[in-house]
């Protein structure tokens, strides 16, 4: 099926099957690895991405449904010139990464959730509820949860 | 694993979607259970009817004391009590945020899980207990179907191939009525162990009206009416501190559902007596949230 995915503000015009998720076809038609695929079930969340501005993950939607709708993945965060987005600042500053894997899905889940209601981050109990939704196994989630009420603070 | 190929289809209008589906076609709305089920290979659909661009099944609607929901109407709206008026909207509140989480909310939708038919949802849970009805279309008529005679088993379901669940109707309830939903289990991504949803209505001290539905506690949704007969008329003095006395009728509604409406099946992480002892003690705290607000 011809489509075209609108990625980061790019036109991507593609031939694609419909059996093929968008995570797959972020990754190997778009050439935006920056989208893990962890579970391939909707467990994980590695692989969470935005469209439309609301957090979904990318391996539980088809690439066909998301022909002409907005997507944003993690390669869209920093500017144009490179500058890294605050949440990006804010998971370095306060180390809540560490091998990484899962990092993109939850900087996107994070973004979504901001985006959509900048107040979150006068509410500890629900990022706390927010970060429930993805797997991480390396820092554990409160360094995490400190990045994402920083980044809201604006810090 | 990848999904196995397939056709795909996304009609514009409702009969053009009914016109496709069929043996071997699965609808896409949510797809939040779709996709997974695709997956792993335990659906292997030769075409998918895509139907988030069918206008008009976005609706929830109350009339008549009843609200609707559409076919595409998502998880996410029902995090507000006020997406649906009075108590009903409550008790939809304190289940949804039981399902998944936040991302797959946004997508996945309340007639998703009705067609799916896992045997722990929420949803269809609380279909049964509030007697929902669940309006069933194909290309050659609608027929309107009882929460009671829609779930045949685990995964199985009254719908037919060639059918679309376009609406399902809960009767809404009483200003009076109290609602409580609570659900154990065994980690924080783990389905439920058991799950119960329960409205009760009390007046001067007296039960007139339960409501019990039970997520995961057979091989598919149970209302618990020896439990909710048991209630009816019983004195509520004190609804019961964080552990209800084991003389309270609660408590004993509990033990009722767990020895007589439920028919638990043994699982790895618990056999059957653990579920009976979790039911009893799951039910009798969800009628005491009930009954306390």
């Amino acid at each position: 099926m011809k489509i075209t995915l609108t990625v980061n503000g790019d036109d991507y015009p593609l031939d694609v099957e419909p059996r093929r998720v968008l995570a797959d076809v972020l990754r190997d038609d778009c050439a935006l690895t920056g989208t893990h695929l962890g579970c391939e079930q909707g467990v994980c969340g590695a692989c969470t991405v935005l469209v439309d501005g609301e957090a979904v993950r990318s391996c539980l939607m088809l690439a066909v449904q998301c022909d002409g709708h907005p997507i944003h993945t993690v390669e869209g965060l920093a500017g144009r010139d490179g500058e890294p987005h605050p949440l990006q600042r804010a998971f370095s500053a306060e180390r809540a990464l560490q091998c990484g894997f899962c990092t993109p899905g939850f900087l996107m889940m994070a973004a979504g959730a901001l985006e959509n209601d900048p107040s979150i981050g006068d509410h500890p109990e629900r990022v706390a509820d927010l970060v429930r939704s993805n797997l991480c196994r390396c820092t554990g989630y409160e360094p995490i949860q400190r990045a994402i009420m920083r980044a809201a603070r604006g810090e | 694993m990848k999904p196995a190929t397939f056709d795909y289809l996304a009609p514009r209008t409702l009969p053009e979607a009914l016109a496709a589906l069929g043996e071997g076609a699965q609808v896409l709305a949510g797809g939040q259970s779709l996709l997974l089920e695709m997956h792993l290979k335990r659906l292997d659909p030769a075409l998918v009817v895509d139907v988030n661009h069918v206008p008009g099944l976005d609706h929830l609607d109350v009339a008549d004391g009843r609200v609707e929901v559409g076919a595409l109407v998502r998880h996410k709206v029902f995090e507000s009590p006020e997406a649906v008026p009075g108590p009903l909207g409550g008790l939809f509140a304190r289940a949804v945020v039981n399902i998944a989480h936040p991302p797959i909310r946004t997508r996945g939708t309340m007639v998703g899980s009705l067609a799916w038919a896992h045997p722990a949802s929420e949803w269809c849970a609380l279909a049964m207990a509030l007697d929902a009805e669940i309006d069933l279309a194909a290309a050659h008529g609608t027929r309107t179907i009882a929460a009671r005679d829609y779930f045949l088993g685990p995964f199985r379901t009254a719908r037919r191939p060639d059918e679309l669940i376009t609406v399902i109707r809960f009767p809404l309830l009483s200003p009076d009525t109290g609602v409580g939903f609570l659900e154990h289990r065994r980690t924080g991504f783990s389905f439920a162990q058991v799950a119960v949803g329960a409205a009760i209505t009390i007046r001067e001290g007296v039960v007139t009206e339960a409501r019990i539905g039970l997520a995961n506690c057979a091989d598919r949704p149970i209302r618990a009416e020896a439990a909710e007969q048991s209630l009816i008329g019983a004195e509520i003095a004190c609804p019961g501190g964080p552990r209800v006395p084991a003389d309270h009728p609660f408590t004993r509604a509990g033990r009722t559902a767990a020895d007589q409406d439920a028919a638990p099946v043994p699982e790895p992480h618990a056999d059957v007596e653990y579920r009976r002892h979790v039911i009893a003690v799951l039910v009798a705290r969800t009628l005491r949230e009930a009954a306390i607000r």
